[in-house]
């Protein structure tokens, strides 16, 4: 009974809460979003931040210099025990506000822009096709995560930055340990052996420069007392390694469960191929594999719509959430792959899912891509795929990280 | 309608090469490009979708009425 956390605090909503179904948030999340825009919530440590649940308020804040994501600041709030392990301060790009930011940032646009991620297209499809023929070849049942939701962002990360797919296995592993982490010290033991591993793939490559692949031309430009030194190199191939398979392999997983479970949707998309990218992003919205679109911290005051957020208060962006603002998506809770409608092409792309200002995702466009490579030919070439599990009985991940499944056992 | 992007906001994520292709491109930098400064108002629908999609604020439309553009 004698907990550290004071009366007050006891009453605020508890941060994070699971999701009862694998694409909509908790019910406690939909009551704190219906009471207005911004929230205190109590974290696991006995802290209290602000949630913020509304679209509008949510992208004023992520576009204010004033709030910085600088995670390497003692105000900076670790939102689950894993993101108190020194590795994720100061996790590279993400972590770090102007100068560094942008200047790393541009460094990597190249790679990511839309012109390149059109030229990877074909070599996507063509090994989205063998992993489907390899499915049919030993038939049914699969685990499609295994099968396919892994393997292709993870193919197409190891490709684009030089790291040798054959060690998969344990890149992967090292991942969701350390993204899936429950303490600090797993968190921790999971990121240094990531660490170590680049360091030593980053040494080859220096002794064998002019490889293919982004590290490669990363090593020739480190400059110890320049824009980019060789542990922010180092920071970077870890940002870039993380961040660019467990999400986007989600996302194809939930992606294929919130199809199958809504037949109609997935009838529509199969009727007209063009509605495929609005779709993609209306996956996106409804899932919110992040379940986050940003954390940072106020380095002033901040009036916002009569809200005051206090120099050193923490706040918390919540893409389940804002992505649920009927200000902004009528009738929020429903999928609905025409949700765009006769508008724009690019009007789909209003959710959160990917954040907003300028730490918005770099692999946005390279993730949309393999998203709907992946779904098309999935369902092209499987056309009765199913569950082979009730959707009660899929294991699913806590909320408040990553959110997805550990397994996907299908049919057909 | 008179269209700029500041290159040095410029996040490269893309929206406005989606939004409004006759009006924007990426150059080799993977950094915004504008490709017609000066579009007709059919392409308003277009230009605004990206302006208001940069999540950088990168971009800004001078809207006749507000702001009279000068005679060339
Ligand atoms: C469906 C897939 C993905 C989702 C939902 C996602 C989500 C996000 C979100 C919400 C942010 C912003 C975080 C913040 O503001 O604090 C972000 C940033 C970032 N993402 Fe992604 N991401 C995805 C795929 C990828 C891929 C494929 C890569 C490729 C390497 C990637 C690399 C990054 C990087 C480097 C940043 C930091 C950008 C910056 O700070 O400027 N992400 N992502
Ligand atoms: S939308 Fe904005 S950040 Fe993205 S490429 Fe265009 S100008 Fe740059």
């Amino acid at each position: 009974m004698t907990t550290p956390i004071p009366t007050e605090d006891k009453r605020l909503f508890a941060y994070p809460q699971d999701r009862s179904c694998p694409w909509q948030p908790s019910s406690g999340y939909r009551e704190l979003g219906e009471r207005g825009p911004l929230h205190r919530v109590r974290l696991w440590d006995g802290k209290s931040i602000w949630m913020v649940t509304g679209h509008a308020q949510a992208r004023r804040l992520l576009a204010d210099p004033r709030m910085s994501a600088d995670r390497s600041r003692d105000d900076f709030p670790a939102v689950l025990p894993r993101l108190d392990a020194p590795i994720f301060k100061p996790i590279a790009i993400i972590g770090f506000d102007p100068p560094v930011h942008d200047i790393h940032r541009r460094m990597l646009a190249p790679d990511f822009s839309l012109k390149q991620v059109r030229a990877l297209r074909g070599s996507v499809e063509e090994l989205t096709g063998k992993l489907v023929d390899d499915m049919l070849r030993k038939g049914p049942p699969a685990e499609l995560i295994e099968d396919y939701a892994l393997p292709i962002p993870s193919m197409v990360i190891s490709e684009l930055l030089g790291v040798p797919y054959d060690d998969h296995a344990f890149f992967e592993a090292k991942t969701v340990g350390l993204l899936q982490a429950k303490s600090a010290q797993d968190a921790e033991a999971a990121g240094r052996a990531l660490w170590d591993y680049l360091d030593e793939l980053i040494t080859a490559k220096e002794r064998e420069p002019g490889g293919e692949g982004v590290l490669s031309r990363l090593v020739g430009r480190v400059d110890e007392d320049g824009d980019l030194t060789r542990e922010d190199l180092l920071r970077i191939a870890l940002a870039l390694l993380l961040g660019g398979h467990d999400t986007t392999s989600q996302m194809i997983a939930l992606g294929v469960v919130t199809l199958l479970e809504h037949p109609h949707q997935l009838a529509a998309l199969r009727a007209d191929p063009g509605v495929l990218p609005a779709a993609v992003d209306e996956l996106l919205r409804m899932v919110s594999v992040t379940d986050v679109s940003g954390v940072r911290v106020a380095t002033e005051d901040i009036e916002i719509d009569g809200y005051v957020i206090r120099a050193g208060e923490g706040v918390l962006v919540s893409s389940s959430m804002t992505n649920r603002d009927p200000e902004v998506f009528p009738d929020p809770y429903r999928f609905d792959v025409h949700r765009a409608g006769g508008r724009n092409a690019a009007s789909g792309r209003h959710h959160l899912t990917f954040g907003f200002g300028i730490h918005q995702c770099l692999g946005q466009n390279l993730a949309r891509m393999e998203l709907e490579v992946a779904f098309a030919v999935l369902f092209d070439r499987i056309p009765d795929l199913r569950l082979a599990v009730p959707l009660d009985g899929l294991p699913t991940r806590s909320g408040g990280t990553m959110q997805g499944v550990h397994t996907l056992p299908v049919e057909w | 309608m008179k269209v700029t992007a500041d290159r040095r906001r410029c996040m490269a994520a893309g929206h406005c090469a989606i939004s409004a292709p006759t009006v924007f491109d990426h150059g080799e930098d993977g950094l915004v490009v504008v490709l017609d400064a000066d579009p007709g108002e059919d392409a308003r629908e277009a230009v605004e979708t990206a302006e208001d999609l940069c999540p950088s604020r990168a971009i800004a439309v001078e809207t006749a009425g507000t702001e009279r553009v000068p005679a060339r």
